[in-house]
């Protein structure tokens, strides 16, 4: 997990700290209300379809679609300096949730709108393991 | 229920020297720019009871407004900072027009600034601006702010099958405009191809698909209809003025390739009493050139899908179907940050008084400037016209 300690790294909250220990656990976690099936990503402490209060963790398959794409060619910081380039994309789940991530392990000029894809964790640190997508092949 | 439509008037609008200022801090910029607009106006400090302003990321203030009221030495009845990214400047209008309308203050100035260029590092500059991202789960995986919006360029080249070429269009256009007006940044002209061989930032956006790192400011001073006509200049009624908010974070939108500028523009519409087909002159918020597209048809320039085509076969250009961003844009004026959107408005308050020079849009009536905040998050759309 060595070079990634300067990175970004997300500070959970009392609201997402499942959702990071789920990903400890190589867990993909997104809310799922239990009055009307909807699912929901990023954590609220509301079903913002129905308002019901009664959301839920559930782990979700990993499995989605590329929605959009772009090749970072110049990073953020120099932390993110030795994958450049790398890929940002939304992620839309088979649940229904849109998420940001990378899509690695592939050639960077493969990737495309609609490509199958699934989760790969990868730890960053020792408190922080994230939800990575790779091609589906 | 009372409109706003030609309750309220711009009398006073003037920018500060854009570009690199490094003579001026982000607050001696947004002090000078209100004190230029005042002297537009022809009035002084002591006549303005209401004061709006936006943060600075360079130098930044807890509560900025009342700062800059404070470094001048007045005492509104009426002070606020506002925020919401490049959508601030107008969406406070809506505010300081009601604020007019309904007795609370008589004369507003809007001044906003910032320094990015001279007051932040490149590395400060990128690492604030990223920060649109949500903290947990954006940020972390390393976007840039141009990544966010090639989001957006690369979900509408998939739907409608709009071309690298037509996104430089927007950008060889606003080029095209600055070529005319003295105070732009970067005047020099540019082809397609220049925009295609830049280089590639974050696909499909090229450096000079990218708006501009800048140091500016720029103020307005707002005041009662029925008093508009006591100043030295043509008076610029609001006309029309509507917001329309969709998400905060990208991942999070209803949508990449319609946004809340539809909202935005019907409401603004419907105040006013136009429709697309009566703006003469227009200002588009241009931070990206993709952004460019998906407002020109969320406003009803042109249908869904069809942008790129207009702006190719010269959409944007004098004596084209609606000229826009006449003084270079975000793309080829300057970019201060949050303020950068003023710019489109005061260059169409100089068209809208015929004192534009040689990029003056001919008897310009009706004038429609656009603002966007976050990455396509909050919109503002004003119409703005020579007679109420």
């Amino acid at each position: 997990m060595s070079g990634h300690e300067d990175k970004l790294l997300p500070t959970p909250s009392p609201e997402t700290t499942p959702f990071w220990a789920g990903c400890r656990e190589h867990k993909l976690l997104v809310q799922r209300c239990s009055a009307c099936g909807h699912h929901q990503f990023y954590p609220r402490i509301l079903c913002t379809e129905c308002a019901s209060d009664r959301v839920d963790w559930v782990e979700a398959t990993g499995r989605g679609k590329v929605k959009s794409f772009t090749i970072v060619r110049r990073p953020v910081t120099a932390a993110y300096a030795d994958e450049t380039p790398y890929v940002i994309a939304l992620i839309e789940l088979d649940e229904g949730p849109t998420l940001m991530s990378n899509v690695v392990q592939c050639d960077v000029d493969t990737v495309r709108i609609g490509m199958p894809v699934a989760v790969s964790f990868e730890a960053w640190s020792d408190d922080i393991t994230m939800p990575l997508f790779r091609p589906v092949v | 229920m009372t409109s706003l439509r030609g309750q309220v008037a711009i009398v006073g609008a003037a920018d500060t020297r854009v570009g690199k200022v490094p003579e001026f801090s982000a607050t001696q910029l947004c002090v000078d720019a209100a004190l230029r607009a005042l002297a537009d106006a022809g009035i002084g400090k002591d006549q303005v009871d209401g004061l709006i302003t936006c943060n600075s990321m360079a130098e930044p203030h807890m509560y900025h407004a009342e700062m800059i009221a404070e470094y001048l030495q007045i005492f509104p009845r009426f002070c606020m900072t506002a925020a919401a990214g490049g959508g601030t400047a107008f969406a406070v209008l809506q505010h300081a027009a009601s604020a007019i309308v309904t007795g609370v203050c008589e004369t507003v100035v809007i001044s906003m600034a910032d320094s990015l260029r001279t007051g932040l590092t490149r590395e400060q500059a990128m690492v604030i601006q990223s920060s649109a991202g949500h903290k947990q789960f954006e940020t972390p995986f390393g976007p840039t702010v141009p990544a966010f919006y090639a989001l957006i360029a690369q979900a509408h080249m998939a739907a409608y099958g709009t071309t690298p070429e037509q996104l430089a269009a927007v950008a060889v256009a606003c080029r095209r405009h600055a070529g005319r007006n003295p105070t732009a940044q970067m005047r020099d002209p540019i082809s397609i191809d220049d925009v295609l061989e830049s280089r590639l930032i974050a696909d499909p956006l090229h450096l000079l698909d990218c708006s501009l790192v800048s140091d500016g400011g720029s103020a307005i001073v707002l005041t009662r209809a029925d008093r508009a006509t006591d100043f030295p200049h043509d008076p610029v009624y609001l006309l029309g003025v509507g917001e329309g908010h969709g998400h905060e974070h990208i991942s999070q939108a209803r949508s990449l390739t319609t946004s809340a500028a539809v909202d935005a523009g019907r409401r603004a519409y419907q105040m006013a009493g136009v429709g697309p087909g009566d703006i003469d002159v227009a200002g588009i918020y241009d931070c990206f050139t993709p952004v460019v597209l998906v407002e020109l048809e969320d406003l009803g320039f042109c249908k869904k899908g069809e942008a790129g085509a207009f702006v190719a076969d010269g959409g944007l250009d004098l004596g084209g179907p609606l000229p826009t961003n006449t003084h270079g844009g975000l793309l080829s004026h300057c970019h201060p940050g949050n303020p950068g959107s003023m710019y489109h408005l005061t260059e169409c308050i100089a068209q809208l008084r015929r004192q534009a020079g040689d990029r003056q849009v001919a008897d310009a009536e009706v004038a429609l400037v656009h603002a966007q905040g976050g990455v396509m998050s909050s919109h503002c759309t004003l119409i703005l016209g020579r007679e109420t």
